[in-house]
């Protein structure tokens, strides 16, 4: 293949896509993950669990929306096709979004009596939000088929992507906050460990099967071979989440971040084997991205935007976490605290 | 009901609630600026307390709003795909850029900058805290200049070539600046400032007649009306130009605002009537001769084309006809009441008390904004109908064929989800502005036992 404009940009911004996408299930998964857990904790240790997302969660699902407009930029045709199969479902994550977004505001600004409602809003939108990114999923891996054993894996999927991203939420929680609420978190990460890695290991070996495509990229000799590493390094992350988890005296010595970092690992890992099952295709066995793609000269007019505004984006997210670094005390729109 | 006027419906009720919050934000955003330069200017500490307590009202406020306007504009942005897919596989080579750069630009920065802007003001220096604060502000106002930029490429399309059906840039700068979008951004923003303003007087007003003022109410009410009474001038003006801009592209929008049924010359300014679709005239019109020549093309003998120049390509007339009328009669009630309310003002400062009747007519006009920038949004948007672009693509083409039980389903999912959080917003801005306290240290977010400053709690 020769490296024109032409066919090097699809797949520039088919990486985009791919990374936007991967910030977002990463960084909005674990404020979901907070909401998913919040109904467990008590009442002031919700208000820092609030608190420990609160400068963040805005942002974080900024990356939905860049990854989403880049489907929308780069492969206008996709996004139609992508978009309109999974309407329901959408509109279901749109809903969900929504609930949990205001909720968040309104629990803290609203009279005391209706902090309740908010708060179970929060955790309820957070639940459906993950549940139909599951689906979602599952249906865009499967190509949208409406067969009985597609539908199982989707609402398969569905049902266990909130136990992960509850997981990303109990490492983040065990980061940022000390004390009691740090010790549930272990025990929440405790309970739903295992779930996330039975999952993990089921949707890894259903997708092969319910996709012909899929099969053939990973069980052929030497590729085999060459992909080892991403189930090996999988199972290793998850060997040391499950050790920090288990025993707290590593959690007290400040190494609870492992938790955090591995599960992010364990999302990386699992990404790449998708990015990898997928490709050339980005709507499976239908569409590649050469034939979604929009014309080169609107692809070069967005180019320029991204080369300059991504690494500045980046720049200032990071910055914003080191503002925000540390245990998470309460919030205040005032000068103190 | 078919498929396309069920997803017509559907979007129109998505962006009239996101527009409802990004309408305030962008410019509450530049009322939260002055309050804080305003605090770093004054002279005494009783006047820095003041212009802290407006601050932090209004910030909070913002914050609110803020949240809302992200979910809705979330839902937006799939909208597209989900309902309008033919729109994006033969427009999207255009409108996917303008978007994405409305991202990449604008999304970021606020949303990023927002959180030190919420909550960062004990952990970084008051300079780091004002740039972002700053950016956030800089961010709503680009996304304004991004998304009508679209939006006025879809009512004045140029700078495109239409190869196999799909439309290919050849200008971006002609994409960016087409002729309506200056127009349409001043006219934009001023309706922000104007629904800001309002708000910011309307809520301060009701505050104080409840009892519930606290030092900051007073000079908030007095920065919005002072803002309200400079922009509607300059408002009326710039809607006046941009009216303009619309008779030489876009005649049957006019006509249809005007409610001009036959080309004719000295055409009558029509104030009121019944449009009559089905007889193509105005019933019970009250009209003035000639003034409509006069007003749109300053020229009492000028010609003005009427609807029948455009067979099956002219919008509905009596929605675009009643919109613009509550529009501009909004516009008109806003400029006596602003510069009433300023007059009453400057005469009472001396007492410093407010007088009652300002402070009720006040209230009552809180939303007016809302109900102005909505009307101007249906004139704006019906009025380019049956087209998406104007002349180029029908509506009825490029809507997505799905079963309308479904979109049934979700259009009142949607509406249900949006009338329990419009009146959660209002409710939520009423308990707010009347219990304005500041947290103490030890109840920093927590409303349980929040502490007044000064004012009843
Ligand atoms: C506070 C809000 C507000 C107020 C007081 C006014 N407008 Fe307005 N108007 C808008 C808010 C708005 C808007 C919502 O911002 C629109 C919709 C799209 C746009 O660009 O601006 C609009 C559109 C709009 C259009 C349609 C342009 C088109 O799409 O072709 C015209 C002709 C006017 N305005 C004219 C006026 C006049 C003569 C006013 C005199 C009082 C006026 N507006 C007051
Ligand atoms: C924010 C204020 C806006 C409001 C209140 C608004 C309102 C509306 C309404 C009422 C319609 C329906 C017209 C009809 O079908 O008779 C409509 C259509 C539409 N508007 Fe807007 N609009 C806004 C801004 C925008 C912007 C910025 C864009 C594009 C970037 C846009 C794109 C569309 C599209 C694609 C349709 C087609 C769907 C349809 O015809 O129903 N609108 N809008
Ligand atoms: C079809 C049209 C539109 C789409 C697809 C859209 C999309 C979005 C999205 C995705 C967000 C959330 C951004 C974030 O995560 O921070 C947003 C927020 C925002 N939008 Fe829209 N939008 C549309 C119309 C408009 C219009 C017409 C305006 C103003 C004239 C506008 C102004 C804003 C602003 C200022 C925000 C920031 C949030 C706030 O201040 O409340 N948008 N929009």
């Amino acid at each position: 293949m020769n490296l024109t404009w032409d066919n090097t940009l699809p797949l520039f911004f088919m990486a985009v896509m791919g990374l936007a996408l991967l910030a977002y299930v990463v960084l909005d998964g674990y404020d979901l993950g907070v909401g998913i857990l919040l109904p467990f904790a008590s009442d002031e240790e919700k208000d820092v669990m609030v608190s420990s997302i609160g400068p963040f969660w805005d942002a974080n699902e900024t990356w939905l929306v860049l990854g989403i407009g880049v489907l929308l930029i780069a492969f206008p045709l996709a996004h139609g096709i992508v978009l309109s199969a999974l309407y329901l479902p959408v509109a279901i994550m749109l809903l969900g979004l929504t609930l949990r977004g205001v909720s968040f505001d309104f629990r803290v600004k609203a009279r005391a009596a209706r902090k309740d409602m908010w708060n179970r809003l929060f955790s309820l939108g957070s639940v459906v939000t993950a549940m139909a990114q599951g689906w979602m999923l599952g249906s865009y891996l499967t190509g949208f088929g409406f067969d009985a054993i597609s539908l199982a894996f989707s609402a398969g999927i569905a049902l266990t992507l909130p136990t992960a991203y509850a997981m990303l939420g109990a490492g983040w929680l065990i980061m940022k906050t000390g004390d009691t609420l740090q010790l549930k978190a272990v025990h929440w990460a405790r309970r739903v460990l295992w779930p996330m890695g039975i999952t993990l290991v089921g949707i890894s070996l259903a997708t092969p099967l319910v996709s012909h495509t899929v099969f053939e990229r990973w069980f052929a000799m030497p590729q085999f071979l060459g992909l080892l590493p991403i189930p090996v390094a999988c199972a290793v992350a998850f060997f040391a989440a499950f050790q920090v988890i288990t025993k707290p005296k590593i959690v007290a010595a400040g190494y609870g971040w492992i938790v955090f970092a591995s599960t992010v690992l364990i999302f990386v890992l699992a990404f790449i084997g998708l990015a990898y099952s997928l490709y050339p295709y980005i709507v499976i066995d239908r569409l590649t991205v050469w034939q979604a793609a929009s014309a080169t000269k609107s692809l070069i007019f967005i180019f320029v935007g991204v080369a300059i505004t991504l690494p500045a984006i980046i720049v200032y997210t990071v910055f914003m976490y080191r503002v925000f670094w540390g245990r998470a005390s309460a919030l205040t729109y005032g000068p103190g605290g | 009901m078919d498929t396309l006027l069920l997803s017509r419906i559907q979007f129109a009720a998505n962006i009239s609630f996101h527009i409802l919050f990004p309408t305030i934000n962008i410019a509450l955003c530049w009322f939260l600026v002055y309050f804080r330069l305003r605090r770093g200017a004054a002279k005494d500490k009783a006047a820095a307390q003041d212009w802290e307590e407006a601050y932090y009202l209004w910030t909070k406020i913002f914050a609110l709003t803020f949240a809302l306007g992200v979910v809705s504009g979330i839902t937006m942005s799939f909208q597209f795909g989900t309902n309008w897919p033919g729109y994006m596989e033969k427009a999207g080579n255009i409108a996917g850029p303008l978007l994405g750069y409305e991202v990449l630009t604008a999304f970021f920065l606020e949303a990023t900058f927002l959180g030190v802007m919420l909550f960062g003001r004990g952990r970084v220096s008051d300079r780091v805290h004002m740039v972002a604060t700053l950016m956030v502000a800089a961010g709503t106002t680009l996304s304004a200049f991004w998304i009508l930029s679209l939006n006025s490429w879809m009512q004045t399309p140029q700078g495109f070539e239409i190869i196999d059906g799909k439309f290919h840039a050849t200008s971006w700068l002609e994409v960016i600046f087409n002729p309506s979008f200056p127009y349409r951004l001043a006219h934009k923003l001023l309706a922000s400032t104007l629904t800001a303003s309002f708000l910011i007087a309307g809520l301060s007003a009701w505050q104080i007649l409840r009892g519930a003022a606290n030092g900051g109410t007073p000079r908030a009410l007095r920065a919005a009306v002072i803002a309200a009474a400079i922009a509607i001038p300059l408002q009326i003006v710039a809607g006046d130009m941009h009216g303009l801009n619309t008779l030489q592209h876009q005649p049957a929008k006019i006509a249809a605002i005007e409610g001009i049924w036959h080309t004719e010359k000295s055409a009558p300014l029509t104030l009121f009537g019944w449009p009559n679709e089905k007889e193509g005239r105005t019933d019970y019109a009250i009209q003035v001769p000639k003034l409509a020549s006069l007003i749109l093309a300053h020229d009492i003998d000028a010609e003005l084309k009427g609807l029948d120049q455009f067979p099956n390509a002219h919008p509905p007339v009596a929605p675009v006809f009643w919109a613009f009328r509550v529009m501009v009669g909004v516009g008109v009630l806003m400029l006596l009441v602003s510069w009433w309310s300023a007059w009453q003002l400057r005469k009472s400062r001396a007492s410093g008390e407010v007088p009652r009747r300002v402070l009720h007519v006040l209230t009552a006009m809180t939303f007016s904004g809302w109900v102005s920038t909505l009307a101007g949004w249906y004139v704006t948007e019906i009025g380019r109908q049956p087209f998406l672009v104007y002349g180029m693509l029908r509506t009825s083409d490029l809507v997505a064929d799905h079963p309308s039980g479904m979109v049934l389903s979700t259009l009142i999912a949607y509406l249900a989800t949006y009338v329990f959080l419009l009146v959660s917003y209002i409710l939520v801005l009423m308990y707010m502005t009347g219990h304005p306290a500041q947290p103490t240290a030890q109840t920093p977010q927590s409303p349980k036992a929040a502490t007044p400053v000064r004012g009843p709690a």
